[in-house]
């Protein structure tokens, strides 16, 4: 069965609306949108993902929370259970900015990384 | 660090406007750049923002705050720029004159050759929305919370509503639900979403976070803490339409209801504001209407991305820091005409350097003491003679002339004070 269904694009901040012709699960056409927005929509229809930032516990920096981020789009489905991980954990100052604090999270492959010196 | 009592550039804020602004500077050619910044470190409300999206316009790459922030301090801080953390800067004046206080330093008097305004803005608050009822805790800004949860590392409430729809606000929503709050709903007054549709997405559809348009929190009920709000559909006229009262229960309201320039140095310095942008009235370079002082960033306009702060801090720096080069180059050619040996003063007082390219310069002088016999008046470079002239005596009642002519323009670019001499021959 044919179906049309619209995607909000949010690879960067114009958020276009992008329309996506369907049968049954299998994509027939992309209308509107860059090139990067098609590789979203085909990503986002088949395997979610999203940037996942949070913070984890440091010990002896100026603050008692170190920002993090995921290094590649994380699948959506896992960022609750991410965030758990991310709460039991705990590192020491000094962190560098991208310096990895998580490898490999949940058997996913992305890093967890430091956002800032601290 | 030891501050200097005077600078070439002097930046007053350390988020992206700032931190643009003191590289461009730097990279100019001023040598004394410092930027003085309340919090104890350099960065600005970037270092509270940890979700990502910052630096595709300009960096081509999609960053959190913090490490767009990052990038700005090590720049910085490599170029040599001074920084002055934790102090406050009280009053700035028309003439550049800053005063700032910290704990540590006490009281700082700085003179600036200009002057970039990078203050950001601040959240609009309860009051200025006129949110009525009790006062209760449990009303905090969005901005405010963010600081709490990503930075200082405290949970401001269990069950949120937050009322306006902007970025910090939907961005919050979904903070607040990773870390195991629950948001009942996001409430907009307006008939359209405030924040960009990406957020939309990935903030409040990601993680079923209502979003209710038209509506209105009517009053917020609670004595010592947040209970419950009152949520209302508004008209055309956003005036509450009776009977479409809903309570929700909540202990915390945050509010997402708009940022305002934060200009109260500005107007100290007899800088003019636009009353439309709540900024200060620009040209293209980001010059106030006071010569010398700029602005950049929020504190102008409040901007959609980071990305436009960091250019628009690279104009002002770049302008702040040409405005400074030329005062400097301006106080460097003007040079002190002392009075030396049985010389009671001379006129003027200074001299411009490049004047004797445009032809001779005449001074004029009285003695202390009369000599009643041929005297020589001579200015002088140290104890070389530049220029003589012979008078058949010097009498303090009669004023003396001495011409410097053009052709000792190369001897006085060597100097940096002339003494004017008057001795027995």
């Amino acid at each position: 069965m044919r179906t049309t269904e619209n995607v909000i694009c949010i690879t960067c901040p114009k958020g276009c609306t992008l329309e996506v012709l369907k049968d049954g699960e299998s994509i027939l056409e992309i209308r509107q949108g860059c090139k990067k927005g098609h590789s979203y929509v085909q990503q986002e229809l088949t395997d979610p993902r999203r940037m996942v930032a949070s913070t984890v516990k440091i010990r002896g920096a100026l603050h008692p929370l170190l920002p993090v981020y995921t290094l590649a789009p994380f699948p959506k489905g896992k960022i609750l259970e991410l965030m758990k991980a991310l709460r039991a954990m705990q590192v020491d100052s000094p962190v560098k900015t991208g310096q990895v604090v998580l490898p490999n999270a949940l058997d996913t492959g992305i890093d967890i990384i430091a956002s800032r010196d601290m | 660090m030891k501050i200097k009592q005077k600078y070439d550039v002097v930046v007053i804020g350390s988020g992206p406007g700032g931190l643009a602004a003191a590289i461009a500077a730097k990279k100019t050619g001023c040598d004394d750049v410092l930027v003085i910044e309340r919090d104890i470190e350099l960065g600005g409300i970037l270092l509270q923002c940890i979700h990502n999206g910052f630096g595709l316009e300009i960096l081509k790459q999609d960053l959190p705050g913090p490490s767009y922030a990052q990038r700005f301090v090590s720049e910085a801080l490599g170029l040599g720029v001074e920084t002055l953390l934790d102090a406050m800067v009280l009053d700035v004046s028309p003439q550049r004159r800053i005063f700032a206080t910290s704990r540590k330093g006490g009281l700082y008097d700085i003179e600036a050759r200009s002057i970039v305004l990078a203050m950001g803005c601040r959240e609009r608050t309860r009051s200025q929305i006129r949110l009525p009822g009790p006062r209760p805790a449990g009303v905090f800004t969005a901005g405010t919370a963010q600081r709490w949860v990503n930075v200082e590392g405290y949970m401001p409430g269990r069950r949120f509503v937050v009322l306006g729809s902007g970025d910090i606000g939907m961005i919050m929503a979904r903070r607040l639900t990773l870390e195991g709050a629950k948001v009942e709903r996001v409430v907009e007054i307006m008939p359209y979403l405030n924040g960009l549709m990406r957020n939309y997405v990935q903030c409040l559809l990601d993680y079923d976070i209502p979003l209710q348009l038209r509506h209105t929190v009517n009053r917020i009920i609670g004595n010592h803490r947040v209970e419950a709000v009152e949520i209302v559909a508004v008209n055309d006229r956003w005036e509450p339409i009776s009977g479409t009262e809903e309570i929700v229960p909540c202990d915390t309201l945050l509010l997402s209801v708009g940022l305002i320039p934060e200009n109260e140095l500005s107007r100290k310095a007899g800088v003019l504001l636009d009353p439309l942008t709540g900024g200060p009235f620009v040209d293209d370079h980001f010059q106030t209407n006071v010569p010398g002082i700029f602005a950049a960033g929020n504190v102008v306009h409040v901007y959609d991305l980071v990305d436009w702060v960091t250019e628009a801090g690279y104009i002002a720096g770049r302008s702040a820091a040409a405005f400074a080069i030329e005062l400097r180059r301006w106080e460097n050619r003007h040079m002190p005409l002392v009075a030396g040996e049985n010389v009671r003063y001379v006129v003027p007082h200074e001299l411009d350097r490049e004047s004797l390219t445009m032809g001779a310069v005449r001074i004029q002088l009285r003695v202390k003491q009369p000599i009643e016999s041929p005297v020589v008046v001579e200015l002088r470079n140290g104890e070389d003679v530049l220029v003589k002239k012979g008078e058949p005596y010097a009498r303090p009642g009669e004023m003396i002339t001495l011409t410097i002519p053009s052709k000792v323009y190369d001897l006085v670019q060597k100097a940096s004070v002339l003494s004017v001499h008057v001795v027995q021959r």
